[in-house]
């Protein structure tokens, strides 16, 4: 199966910018659904980033966060080839980790 | 068997070790409160409804309004589903940046653990209820700095 997560990092000036899409629903809880049954909340609680071994980003994340969400972030360091690893978990404990490398 | 039970003494022992360890940083630096625990997801401050009790919950102190953060919102959201974030700030040693958002059911939205090296810029999408503030919080040097900005949202995100 492809993985959920999308990654697209790109090292320019010592400077890597990192941009990544994850596809989760992001329920949060307080949507209905065509029933009126209340769609119980399943969120992804934390996103972390690393580089090579080093955690460069560490997202805490709510059920505000949008459906498939976008996240971008910069760090020095970095260079061509290097690669980088995301890994997420959400509340129902479910997670997915993918490696790519910086472009 | 045998091996199920070596490996789940092993994750006890590695647990303890770990908790005594943040423990242990928690006490040498205490202005640092988030940062001394970046794996833990801060559970008791997504629980909160407002935004001064969810800025308590998250970093143990108040927050000073600061022109140096800059926060890009839409003033006008026509879609609460989906409204893009992106804050930057020229607020030296940042450790981390949450965003909130007034008029959502719980107030934090997200928290980022900013790592030495990493850049205080984050950009991320956000459900919003209904218009509301948003605002984002930095803590820089230890000490708590915010923004605010409004966005009117046309259709509201939250469903129900």
């Amino acid at each position: 199966m492809a993985s959920s997560i999308r990654v697209r990092a790109i090292a320019s000036d010592g400077v890597t910018d990192f941009k990544s899409l994850i596809r989760h629903p992001m329920d949060s809880g307080f949507v209905k659904d065509s029933k009126g049954k209340l769609i119980p909340p399943h969120y992804i609680k934390v996103v972390t980033v690393k580089w090579k071994d080093k955690t460069v980003f560490v997202a805490d994340w709510g059920p505000a966060v949008s459906k498939d969400p976008y996240l971008e972030f910069k760090f020095k360091g970095g260079s061509k080839g290097d690669p980088l690893t995301v890994s997420w978990v959400d509340n129902e404990g479910q997670s997915d980790s993918m490696t790519a490398k910086i472009m | 068997m045998i091996d199920e039970k070596r490996r789940l003494l092993l994750k006890c022992t590695l647990a303890t070790g770990a908790a005594g360890l943040a423990a242990g940083a928690g006490l040498i630096s205490a202005p640092a409160f988030a940062a001394t625990k970046p794996a833990q997801w801060p559970d008791d401050a997504f629980k909160q409804k407002n935004i001064d009790a969810a800025t308590q919950a998250l970093y143990g102190q108040t927050a000073v309004k600061s022109d140096k953060i800059e926060m890009n919102v839409p003033t006008i959201a026509e879609n609460g589903a989906v409204v893009p974030v992106a804050v930057k700030t020229s607020l030296p040693d940042v450790t981390s940046i949450a965003l909130m958002i007034e008029g959502n059911p719980y107030a934090l939205a997200a928290s980022f653990n900013i790592p030495q090296g990493t850049l205080p810029y984050v950009s991320n999408r956000f459900k919003m209820r209904k218009t509301s503030d948003v605002i984002a919080l930095v803590m820089s040097g230890g000490k708590l700095y915010s923004t605010t900005k409004n966005v009117k949202v046309t259709i509201g995100g939250c469903g129900g």
